[in-house]
């Protein structure tokens, strides 16, 4: 027999937002400058696994990802069974903030996976001097819905089963087996209704296309990595967002996908370690 | 109507067709996501069709023609080249899953989604069946 464990430390926050108190999980594991990560909708903070344990990072960066409320350890609000969970852009945005703050991070680097690739516009947008940088993964200011997301929650077909099989072909046909079924596993465990209300502001709420061009990298350096074989957010969507945005540094990632962190850490890492590097060098 | 399959829109998945209910039959994981599952799926590529049915998750059978109306409970509608692209070996990003020809509209599904929807990850099994040996 052989163990190991593993350098991520897990505890609960007690957030009083939005007039509600949030018993928020998460994560942390390194020392340094603070990168806090942002899931994609209906998964959570495990999908950022391969980055926790890659000492390359751990050795310069204080990694934090936390569970949104209604996500993996995180839970819903006192009172979730007589409301429909949605979440907006306000509430998206002010809920990051809430975190930063209730965990005293000091002008962190924020890193977000599609629906946190979107976030990250809205707080480069609403908090430009609040930053070190920020990082949007699979990031568009805009995706048109493309299949009717009340498929998602309906008593007669599964949640968590119907949540993988629209999100499978978003992983690349290059990804680990072990990591492309992990990274659906976390879809099968999604809440009733999660993924759906997440997609509320990745396809209706979260609509930045016109506002992004106030965007300031002066202010706030934004680098944007897109999987080549994201459909979603595609590389195009990921490119429009950087032609508006002067100074945004934009790469297209070969053999990946939507989850790149998640559906293949290793090949991912090759990606996020000069831009990393490249904050770290800004001090 | 029905007519006898010509060679033509469906000569290239021909011999994949004959051979889907023994590599479904022979496939563990995937008979199992389908178990409960009994329906029938149309593949309308151009001009003709594939009528599958499906009882617990096999194929039981696999009918090619052409139907003037939608035959089976929900159906896929696609061009030929369409089709021949989703369907090619190793296809290249955006070519490699159902949903991304159904975000650009060169796929349509009509009829009942709900079989559809409810096995998501069989059907992409069934598909993924379908597909030429990578080269």
């Amino acid at each position: 027999m052989t163990a190991a464990i593993e350098p991520i430390i897990g505890r609960y926050l007690h957030l009083d937002y939005a007039g509600r108190d949030h018993r928020i999980y998460f994560e942390t594991a390194g020392e340094g400058i603070p990168l806090l990560c942002l899931h994609t909708a209906g998964s959570d903070g495990r999908q950022y696994r391969g980055l926790m344990n890659a000492a390359a990072v751990t050795g310069r960066f204080r990694v934090i990802a936390f569970d949104m409320p209604w996500h993996g350890k995180s839970s819903p609000p006192a009172g979730w069974q007589d409301e429909e969970y949605r979440l907006t852009a306000d509430g998206y945005t002010g809920l990051v903030m809430a975190v930063i703050g209730a965990l005293g991070l000091d002008r962190p680097v924020v890193m977000g996976c599609s629906i946190g690739g979107r976030v990250v516009l809205h707080l480069a947008l609403r908090h430009p001097r609040a930053f070190r940088a920020l990082i949007g993964l699979e990031s568009s200011a805009h995706v048109e819905p493309y299949y009717d997301t009340s498929w998602l929650h309906r008593g007669d077909v599964h949640g968590g089963e119907v949540a993988a099989g629209a999100v499978s072909g978003l992983v690349a046909p290059q990804a680990p087996i072990a990591d492309r079924w992990e990274t659906l596993w976390h879809y099968m465990q999604s809440g009733p209704g999660v993924f759906k209300g997440d997609l509320y502001f990745y396809g209706i709420d979260g609509d930045v296309r016109d506002e992004i061009g106030r965007i300031d990298t002066a202010q706030c350096p934004l680098y944007l990595l897109t999987g080549e074989y994201d459909y979603s957010c595609t590389p195009e969507d990921t490119l429009a967002v950087a032609r508006a945005v002067p100074g945004a540094r934009v790469t297209i990632m070969k053999e990946l996908g939507h989850f790149p962190m998640s559906e293949n850490p290793a090949l991912f890492l090759s990606y996020l370690e000069p831009v990393l590097a490249d904050i770290a060098s800004r001090g | 109507m029905e007519r006898a399959s010509q060679v033509g829109d469906l000569a290239a998945i021909g011999p994949r067709l004959a051979g889907l209910a023994e590599r479904i039959a022979g496939d563990a994981a995937l008979l199992r996501r389908g178990r409960y599952l009994n329906t029938s799926c149309q593949l309308i590529i151009g001009v003709e069709s594939v009528l599958l049915r499906i009882i617990d998750g096999r194929v039981a059978e696999v009918r090619q023609g052409s139907f003037a109306s939608l035959s089976a409970v929900f159906a896929i509608i696609g061009q030929p080249a369409v089709w021949q692209r989703f369907l090619a070996a190793d296809p290249p990003p955006g070519d490699h899953d159902l949903f991304a020809f159904l975000k650009r509209r060169e796929l349509r599904v009509v009829g009942d989604s709900h079989p559809l929807m409810s096995h998501l990850l069989y059907f992409k099994g069934v598909f993924a069946c379908l597909r030429e040996a990578p080269r």
